[in-house]
């Protein structure tokens, strides 16, 4: 089990990194009697992308869940930008606000158009001025492609174009950081890619991103780092190049000539 | 028990909380009568109710149009039409028809049908109604293709219906029925606007005659409560019975 | 399995699933059915020779007097409804808050008057509550007719909280998940993302409930109030309590009932059917 900090990250267009922007330290997990997650550390740097990869019942999604706090961890320690999320008194709205998420099966609000979606937190929650938020929100569409779905509910949306628009409704939070949890599960090889270019190219602005995915192409080109986990534990870490090429932990690769 | 008896009677002196049902003895009677017909209407009425269901279920697929329209319009006629009018209708509307006979007990002329037998025929019929609903979706819910294996192996069409349908339908519709059947037993209780003597009525009685109307209310719910339970528990013994392991219905309530 | 707590649900007066498309036609044999009693029981009757009025006359002269009872019913049904919602939507979050003082008795509340037969509800609410209310040296009085309402608000506000509770737990839990991630407290997500999704849901089984309620508004006439029932029988007395009058009254009784949920009916039907297509 190798639980090492983070090599020196490459110098990114976000500039240098001090401290990492995520840092998880021997986190512990379980649901009742099923331990889930069994001891990770990783660290993220800012402006960085990383893919986690592994078979189902690994942890990831958890994993994911217990960085913007909606799973309370049992033990460990995570910290996002100084915050620490393990904190009993820890302040969930700074936290979410800088912790971005899209889920799996995108979670849209049904009763509400694309604009609304992504203008309602701004407005309700962060008490943003109507007007800057809908032109914001006019500018997310386009910037996820869906100009013109503006009045289109989720109902009346593809798949891909429903998750763009979750994609949107997280930015509008300008978080520092987004996760993203095996958003292209549900979808079909079409409608994915609408979607994985939309990941890339927020990655290429310099989004710090932590992808959950089974998209080995995607992890391939998008990612600075991969992480392989199972059984609640990371087995692996490389960048990519290394960890596709000369995988070293035999697990790794097993589960790589599986879906490769 | 008599000492039981005494105690209660002790008990209203102190506390006037007064259950004169428990420790007089011509109460304790009427009360006692009165539980067992409202038992008895339950039973009689839950048997006969099940029975119009599967019949009427059966009926509903059948060939002549007539018959199924008749079905539908007896389902609609007592969905949507209150049971306590229902109730008067038979015993007040039909009662007067029927001829009346020397009721050798008495000497005098009764009616040929009495009240407690028209309360179990209307409460049946209403309930009948809601089952045959409640059965037809279980039957639809069993897979066509069942129907067809079964006919190829050359059952003929109330055998495909007794033997194959039936037994997995009433495995879809158990839930919808138990609920069906526990309304049934509080409703037994409208049998009081006709006279029966079942356990609201007796209730009545005994607190006009004692006035202890807060004690009998609470009585008569937690009584009602209990009997319920009682259902639900018998219910939920036959739904484990019948349990196929791994049979997920398809659809059904 | 029959959980305890599900077994007290209402039969269901609506069309299931499958009876949706059939619903016109079911209910037009239901209306033959009825107004073929009804013929028949009137025409029995005027075979009776007695030197008295024919049915139609008396049903004439008296119809108005009967369908201001109806009325009358309709009135206390659609009161016990307003209150009763109006009380059980509040009782149906409770249920869910997360906080067990709040939900536990809510819990309790809402299962009791489930579960409670509803004719002996009636009875206490008209028997043990007073008869009038003195605020402010006003005497207000407290007819039969309103403790009546009340004797039927009660199991209408358990059944809506019920009704309420179910919608939301309906709602798919991601629903939660991303407004949580999204910063809405709990009261922001419930009033404006998970509620709003729920009244779609909540519609059918509510009309089903005012269905009901519409049923055993007749329930009040064992309690004394006068509605339809009682009129009808004083309505029989004053016909000098002829027997063979008795069928076609209260068969009449049935069809004014039936014509009112007929429309209850379709409109149930056409929204189940909106729901299901926007889903």
């Amino acid at each position: 089990m190798t639980e090492i900090v983070l090599p020196k990250p490459e110098p990114s267009a976000a500039g240098p990194s001090g401290r990492p922007l995520i840092s998880l330290r021997d986190v512990h997990k379980s649901f009742g009697s099923v331990q889930v997650i069994n001891g990770v550390s990783l660290d993220v740097a800012r402006g960085q992308t990383i893919c986690i990869i592994g078979p189902s019942g690994s942890g990831k999604s958890t994993l994911i869940r217990c960085i913007n706090a909606l799973v309370p961890i049992n033990s460990g320690s995570i910290k996002v930008d100084g915050i620490e999320v393990n904190d009993p008194k820890l302040d969930k709205l700074a936290l979410r606000r800088k912790v971005g998420i899209v889920f799996q099966q995108y979670n849209l609000f049904p009763h509400k158009t694309a604009l609304q979606n992504i203008m309602m937190a701004p407005v309700t929650v962060l008490k943003q001025d109507k007007v800057e938020v809908e032109a914001r929100a006019h500018a997310l569409l386009k910037k996820v492609r869906l100009s013109g779905k503006e009045q289109a509910y989720p109902g009346e949306l593809s798949g891909g174009q429903q998750q763009r628009v979750a994609i949107a409704r997280a930015l509008a939070m300008r978080p520092d950081i987004m996760l993203f949890d095996e958003v292209t599960a549900a979808l079909d090889p079409e409608t994915k890619k609408e979607v994985l270019y939309t990941i890339q190219d927020l990655a290429k602005e310099g989004m710090t991103c932590i992808v959950v995915t089974h998209e080995m192409g995607f992890a391939r080109e998008v990612a600075d780092h991969v992480y392989f986990t199972e059984g609640g534990v990371i087995v692996e870490h490389a960048p990519p190049a290394e960890f596709f090429g000369k995988a070293k932990d035999p697990r790794t690769r097993e589960f790589l000539s599986q879906v490769l | 028990m008599q000492p039981i008896y005494d105690w209660f009677r002790l008990f209203y002196e102190r506390t006037g909380i007064n259950l004169t049902f428990i420790y007089d003895s011509f109460d304790r009677a009427r009360m006692i009568k009165g539980f067992w017909l409202t038992i008895e209407l339950s039973v009689v009425t839950i048997v006969i109710s099940i029975a119009i269901g599967v019949f009427g279920a059966w009926l509903r697929g059948s060939r002549f149009t007539l018959v199924r329209r008749g079905v539908d319009g007896f389902i609609s006629a007592f969905r949507n039409t209150p049971p306590l009018v229902q109730i008067y209708f038979f015993y007040f509307g039909l009662g007067y028809l029927l001829p009346r006979v020397m009721d050798p007990s008495t000497g005098t002329m009764a009616p040929l049908v009495t009240n407690v037998q028209w309360a179990i025929l209307s409460l049946s019929l209403f309930a009948g109604a809601f089952n045959i609903e409640i059965f037809r979706s279980g039957i639809e819910a069993v897979p066509k293709s069942m129907l067809e294996a079964a006919e190829s192996l050359g059952y003929t069409r109330s055998q495909i219906y007794w033997y194959v349908v039936l037994p997995l339908a009433v495995r879809n519709c158990l839930p919808a029925l138990g609920n069906n059947l526990v309304n049934l037993v509080k409703t037994t209780n409208l049998a009081y606007a006709i006279a029966v003597p079942e356990l609201m009525y007796v209730s009545k009685e005994i607190w006009s005659d004692a006035t202890n109307v807060r004690e009998m209310m609470i009585t008569l719910l937690i009584v009602y409560i209990l009997l319920v339970a009682v259902l639900v528990a018998i219910l939920n013994r036959i739904e484990r019975a019948l349990r196929v392991p791994g049979y997920i219905h398809a659809g059904g309530h | 399995m029959l959980r305890l707590r599900d077994a007290f649900s209402l039969p269901l007066v609506s069309a299931s699933e499958g009876a949706l498309r059939n619903w016109r036609r079911t209910e037009r044999a239901g209306l033959a059915v009825l107004l073929m009693i009804f013929v028949c029981s009137s025409a029995y009757a005027a075979t009776v020779v007695s030197g008295h009025d024919p049915i139609p006359v008396v049903l004439w002269r008296w119809a108005p007097l009967l369908l201001w009872g109806f009325l009358f019913n309709l009135i206390i049904s659609a009161l016990s409804m307003a209150v009763g919602t109006a009380a059980g939507l509040p009782l149906g979050i409770m249920q869910m808050s997360p906080n067990p003082l709040v939900s536990r008795p809510a819990r309790l509340v809402t299962q009791f008057f489930r579960n409670a037969p509803w004719l002996v509800l009636l009875f206490i609410c008209v028997l043990l509550l007073p008869f009038e209310f003195r605020v402010f040296g006003l005497r207000i009085p407290f007819p039969d007719w309103a403790k009546a309402v009340i004797g039927f608000a009660l199991p209408a506000m358990a059944n809506v909280a019920e009704i309420v509770r179910g919608a939301v737990q309906s709602v798919p839990s991601g629903q939660w998940e991303s407004a949580e991630s999204l910063c809405f407290s709990r009261r922001q997500t419930m009033m404006q993302i998970i509620l709003p999704q729920c009244v779609k849901r909540m519609l059918p089984p509510w009309m089903n409930l005012y269905s009901l309620i519409t049923m055993s508004s007749v329930n009040a006439s064992v309690v004394g109030v006068n509605e339809m029932l009682t009129i009808t029988t004083q309505v029989h007395a004053a016909e000098g309590s002829r027997p063979e009058l008795l069928a076609p009254l209260y068969s009449f009784a049935l069809v004014c009932f039936f014509i009112y949920s007929y429309p209850i009916g379709r409109w149930t039907e056409y929204l189940e059917r909106k729901y299901q297509v926007k889903e």
